[in-house]
């Protein structure tokens, strides 16, 4: 097998803060490779857009500090100057974030925003680069592209910031793309198109995709691959079919099962995780979802989950001290007749 | 925009008619007759009688009022003094100058101060704000942020005196200020002013620096600028295109406000160091009870604050396309 596009190897990241040291990443490992999609899922603050920004190298340098691998297309990235790191943003790695209108610069035209990193990147002259974005919004499905170019961020709609967003991250046909949760801000019926576009033009330009969101719906339609994170590590992972059909994790269990149903009973209550996620200033011992997991009990010797992190391998695996055989049974039995 | 400059100084205009109201109010309200300052030592109830039916103080005040009105609009041949063209304030009770020229003897006393310590307190405090913001929480920024923090907590009234004392007669490194026609001699124009600039100029950097430092560090952290990082655009594009442009809006208020205020009258400034502005003009004309030059002085100062804040919206619209398009 050649070398993953994107490989991330025992990742810690930690910030310094007044109340004490936060560890935001703690021991995270994933690879991805070429053309493929990987949805990373997990509540706010389970470390997913932290990971991606370190990716990229844009945490602060004088208050986090950032420990492992990152390697992209085999080039360690964590050690990388700052010029090198400048020369592939939005070049071989690029993000769309969530929020389009607080995302995109007020001051200055849609047009403009896009052509920037052509410029930049591909040493083109203006009125290239103008052509180029005005290719790319009508890619992206602008009609009237070369109008709207002139637009600010502000006379567009929600979805159209978002398309402008997406145009802007393509532009130099970069190699990986890291979408934080690009639909959250949108309407349904927008998102759904949005999601369509992302995965046209994923055949299109071939790029692997990074998907972070909360929302299992989307991740079941958009990944490949699915790594569930939680309090700065990865719980679980695997193909989305597996993850889907048969998740070994009890997080993921609660996930699956707060997930509101519409052939549910309207009077139904939700069913969420109890409790809340854990302070990253001062994590739980052992593993990190003990203190709200439920199953605890039926692991083989006493207090294993408080005193010892459960590790994850590679390939199909979840981080868990229940038995493979527990896990099993205890979807089967007990999970899967709630989720109907 | 011509609707919204329209509208603008129509709202200017009301305001400073309701303000020349409450001047005229105020002046009758307090118990102060010009006129026994006029009067000096013969003063006789005849006498008094006498100025005020000179002045025209002895008319009703909406009749004084009246006649204010029409003269600022249409001027008046009605003084003993001459003909006072539009727009007439009419004649000084202390002086017998007529106030609008009085006015716009002082005024280049005043712009040349304000705008002089204008250019050093933007390039000094903009600067040492930039740069502290670019070189966040390094000594560099602990340094300035601290002694911005120091010197913006001066005040003119100390600082100029201690500025004069030891620049000026210990050491005799500068000239006593004064001011000078520029027209005439620019170079002492310059040695004059450059004590009161550098002193306005000191406290006002400081503010300013403060100011420019938490706006860029505010807006460094917006999402769009962190899109353009992202994009692969340098910190320097970033810091001055996508986070400077931004900043703008919150130091372009403050500098209408600060620039507004000052050209009509630096008080603190022109006593302290003895410069014939219009803010010593404010001062004398309380000081006897002067109707005409308090009202003239008092309306220019509020045009200039009026006039900037004009000045300052139709700025936004050019920063801004948010509100140049809405």
């Amino acid at each position: 097998m050649s070398t993953p596009l994107l490989s991330v190897r025992d990742l810690h990241v930690s910030f310094k803060t007044e109340d004490g040291v936060v560890r935001a990443v703690d021991g995270l490992s994933f690879d991805l490779e070429r053309g493929r999609t990987l949805g990373i899922v997990g509540e706010s603050g389970s470390g997913k857009s932290v990971t991606n920004l370190t990716v990229l190298g844009l945490h602060n340098p004088m208050f986090t500090t950032v420990e492992g691998e990152i390697l992209l297309d085999g080039r360690e990235l964590t050690t990388a100057r700052e010029s090198e790191l400048e020369k592939l943003r939005g070049n071989k790695v690029a993000m769309i974030f969530q929020d389009p209108l607080t995302a995109l610069s007020p001051y200055y035209t849609v047009g403009r925003q896009i052509a920037e990193p052509y410029m930049k990147h591909n040493g083109a002259s203006k009125k290239d680069a103008w052509e180029r974005a005005v290719e790319m919004l009508g890619k992206v499905g602008i009609p009237n592209p070369r109008q709207r170019a002139k637009d600010y961020p502000h006379q567009f709609s929600g979805g159209m910031r978002q398309r402008a967003m997406i145009a802007m991250a393509l532009v130099c046909d970069p190699d990986l793309l890291i979408a934080d949760e690009p639909t959250t801000a949108l309407d349904v019926t927008v998102q759904a198109q949005i999601l369509d576009l992302l995965k046209d033009l994923q055949q299109e330009f071939g790029s692997g995709i990074i998907f972070i969101t909360h929302d299992l719906g989307v991740i079941a339609d958009m990944a490949d691959d699915i790594m569930v994170m939680y309090a700065g590590g990865a719980v679980e992972r695997g193909t989305t079919e597996e993850v889907l059909r048969s998740p070994q994790h009890p997080y993921t269990w609660g996930l699956l099962n707060s997930m509101p149903r519409l052939d549910s009973d309207p009077g139904a209550q939700l069913s969420p995780i109890p409790g809340t996620p854990p302070s990253l200033l001062n994590p739980p011992s052992g593993c990190r979802f003990h203190p709200r997991c439920t199953f605890q009990d039926r692991v083989a010797g006493t207090g294993r989950c408080t005193t010892e992190r459960p590790a994850i391998g590679s390939g199909r695996a979840s981080a868990c001290h229940l038995s493979a055989d527990q896990k099993r049974t205890i979807f089967i039995e007990e999970i899967k007749p709630r989720l109907g | 925009m011509l609707r919204f400059l329209v509208r603008r100084i129509i709202g200017a205009v009301v305001i400073l008619f309701l303000l020349s109201i409450v001047t005229f109010v105020l002046f009758f309200g307090v118990p102060r007759d010009p006129a026994l300052l006029m009067c000096g030592k013969t003063c006789n109830p005849d006498s008094i009688a006498n100025i005020h039916h000179v002045l025209g103080l002895d008319k009703p005040i909406t009749e004084q009022y009246w006649i204010f009105l029409h003269n600022l609009v249409a001027g008046s041949s009605q003084f003993a003094q001459g003909p006072c063209p539009a727009p007439c304030f009419g004649y000084s009770y202390h002086t017998n100058d007529p106030v609008w020229n009085t006015l716009m003897d002082r005024l280049p006393t005043t712009v040349s101060l304000t705008l002089g310590a204008a250019v050093c307190f933007l390039i000094v405090g903009l600067g040492t704000g930039l740069l502290a913001a670019w070189r966040r929480g390094t000594m560099v920024d602990k340094t300035a942020t601290a002694g911005a923090m120091v010197v913006s907590s001066l005040q003119i009234y100390f600082l100029g005196p201690l500025a004069l004392a030891i620049l000026v007669y210990q050491t005799h490194w500068f000239d006593k200020p004064a001011y000078n026609n520029f027209t005439g001699d620019p170079l002492t124009w310059f040695t004059g002013l450059i004590i009161p600039w550098v002193v306005l100029s000191t406290i006002f950097a400081a503010q300013y620096t403060r100011m420019a430092r938490s706006a860029m560090i505010e807006q460094l952290q917006e999402e769009h600028v962190r899109t353009a990082r992202a994009k692969g655009m340098s910190r320097q594009y970033v810091f001055f295109r996508y986070a400077w442009r931004g900043s703008l809006i919150p130091i372009v208020t403050i500098f209408g406000i600060d620039l507004g205020s000052l050209l009509g009258g630096a008080i603190i400034t022109e006593y302290t160091f003895g410069l014939p502005g219009l803010g010593q003009l404010a001062v004398q004309s309380v000081f006897f009870s002067d109707l005409p030059l308090l009202l003239g002085v008092m309306l220019f100062a509020a045009t200039m604050i009026l006039l900037f804040n004009i000045v300052v919206d139709a700025a936004y619209a050019f920063i801004d396309p948010r509100v140049r398009l809405s």
